[in-house]
């Protein structure tokens, strides 16, 4: 019987009276790409935050692999195997598109301790890099600076930059969000490919549900804070309470997510 | 083609400098020394300015400790120049040691007034502690003695002084190249850029910016070393805020995005200091005038400007 990768037990999140997250239970099972779906204030960014390190929780336990990680920074998280991507792009803009993944493999081998060692000459990790940059598609752009890439290119580029700490779970926030329909679709295509791989298990949240169901093995619900539903995609497109939840989302504003 | 014919352009430079004490008089040996002292000091404080992202309005307390490490070893102790300055490095490490630990783990202009107030208080210790720093008078009446080393040399002339000062200060100019260059460099780099992005890599940004304060302090206080037996006093001045003003607009002055640019800011606003202070009293006008048109229409400075000029015109 395998382990799950990450266990949440009774999370919460509260802001002085406000509760962004409450009492939600999941097991992420290893390889298996799970989607956190809900509207607007769901509680999904909190969610994230917390299983990242940026938040502490306010009640319950988080635990990876076996471990307890509940309220540790995000550099001992991240080292411990959890990497995520933001819902804004969150990239190193003065560097070229390699050089922003050589400075996660460099963290992620220990490299960045050394004072005296000439970066630009480090091969080893530069072919690494590009390696990733070929995963996502994206190699041919490897010498431009980061900024003037696409917006597409932009998540891409983040996205190999969260592959490179060679994480155990990765937390992708709404991945294709901004994109246009032709970007939307070969990152899509990617992520499943990745995800074929068995290399990677993925924790995906997303708006567009056409993502959601091209991609989930399983989906949670999330409504005001709370587990509204978990299953598989056939098991949520026939849930009458999750089809309500969707249609009522433009009064549901009860709750706003934190600053991504 | 273009970087041998920079590397051309530098080793020039660097012949000028060795030769200054033969071609040109008493009073530009003493210009250059400053240069070049002053030079380290904003080099140093761009390591965690122009590198690391830190804005620190207390830098002077490094430059300052390390002037009266090197002032009080040579009165008490006569210790070899070399030691004194290995004492001032030291003693500006800790310094920065302590005050870092307390700063670092602010940010932008929060981290700006503390290190303000540390620098403040700092001074404060100087100027009232008679018995030990001779308050505001300062350190005066040391003499060097020996060099170190077993070299003979007579640090008492000018133009001898000047060669140690710019042999010491291009080793250390070398060292901090290659730590900007290094691995450790590059974290420093995507910190200004994007702290948080750092720390979800798996690094602890304070410990970064930690480190990188201490190196920079250490510098200083090797600079501050060097222009004690320069000034022939260790004052008060050298810790006051005011100073720590000085490498910042040396920073801007030259281009806080090229290792060489503060020390291109230093030799302007020396030069530019020496040359209108013989015209006018009003000094500080002229240098404002010419800061704020730095930062509206050259932001990337006078050596980033005339580098990117080049470029264009060699297209």
């Amino acid at each position: 019987m395998t382990n799950p990768v990450l266990t949440i037990a009774n999370l919460s999140k509260r802001f002085g009276g406000v509760t962004a997250v409450s009492d939600i239970n999941l097991e992420v099972m290893p390889k298996e790409t799970i989607a956190i779906i809900g509207p607007n204030g769901a509680g999904k960014t909190t969610f994230y935050n917390m299983v990242s390190g940026r938040m502490q929780p306010t009640e319950g336990t988080i635990t990876l692999d076996g471990k307890d990680i509940t309220g540790l920074p995000p550099h001992k998280i991240s080292r411990l195997g959890v990497s995520r991507s933001f819902q804004i792009n969150n990239i190193f803009p003065e560097m070229t598109v390699q050089e922003n993944v050589e400075v996660v493999l460099s963290a992620y081998h220990g490299h960045s301790r050394k004072l005296f060692n000439i970066a630009s000459r480090n091969t080893e990790i530069q072919n690494e890099a590009v390696e990733f940059l070929k995963r996502l598609g994206i190699d041919s752009l490897k010498a431009q600076r980061a900024e003037v890439i696409s917006y597409g290119d932009k998540r891409l580029l983040e996205i190999a930059m969260v592959l490179a700490t060679q994480p155990k779970l990765v937390l992708l926030d709404e991945p294709t969000a901004g994109m246009t329909p032709d970007e939307t679709r070969r990152t899509t295509q990617l992520i499943k490919q990745l995800a074929g791989s068995g290399d990677y298990t993925f924790m995906i949240t997303e708006h567009d549900m056409d993502v959601v169901f091209n991609l989930a093995d399983r989906i949670l619900v999330m409504h005001r804070g709370e587990k509204l539903f978990a299953g598989t995609p056939e098991e949520v497109k026939n849930h009458p309470e999750v089809r309500v939840a969707y249609l009522g989302e433009e009064d549901d504003e009860a709750v706003e997510e934190a600053n991504p | 083609m273009k970087t041998k014919v920079l590397m051309a352009i530098l080793a020039v430079v660097i012949a000028g400098l060795i030769a200054v004490p033969w071609i040109a008089s008493y009073f530009y040996v003493f210009i250059f020394t400053e240069i070049l002292i002053l030079g380290l000091f904003a080099a140093s404080f761009n390591l965690i300015f122009g590198y690391t992202g830190m804005l620190s309005f207390g830098h002077a307390a490094f430059f300052g400790i390390g002037a009266y490490a090197t002032a009080l070893v040579l009165i008490h102790l006569e210790w070899p120049f070399l030691v004194c300055l290995l004492v001032s490095m030291g003693a500006s490490a800790l310094l920065a040691l302590m005050i870092g630990f307390l700063s670092v783990r602010l940010n932008e202009v929060y981290f700006a007034m503390l290190t303000l107030a540390f620098g403040m208080m700092v001074f404060a210790i100087a100027y009232q502690w008679r018995s030990v720093t001779n308050g505001s008078d300062g350190l005066a009446g040391f003499t060097l003695g020996s060099f170190g080393l077993g070299l003979d040399l007579t640090l008492a002339n000018p133009s001898v002084y000047y060669h140690v000062v710019l042999g010491i200060v291009a080793i250390a100019a070398i060292v901090l190249y290659l730590i900007c260059r290094s691995s450790f460099g590059m974290i420093l780099k995507a910190i200004r850029q994007n702290p948080e992005r750092v720390s979800f890599a798996g690094l602890n940004v304070r410990t970064y910016r930690l480190v990188a304060f201490v190196i920079a302090g250490t510098f200083a206080g090797l600079a501050g070393g060097l222009i004690a037996p320069f000034l022939r006093v260790a004052s008060p001045e050298l810790l006051h805020w005011s100073m720590s003003a000085e490498p910042i607009l040396m920073a801007i002055l030259g281009g806080t995005g090229f290792f060489l640019g503060p020390f291109i800011g230093s030799a302007a606003f020396v030069l530019l200091e020496t040359w209108i202070t013989t015209y006018t009293e009003s000094w500080m006008l002229v240098l404002g005038i010419i800061l704020a048109m730095m930062v509206i229409f050259f932001r990337k400075g006078l050596l980033g400007t005339a580098i990117d000029w080049w470029m264009e015109v060699k297209k």
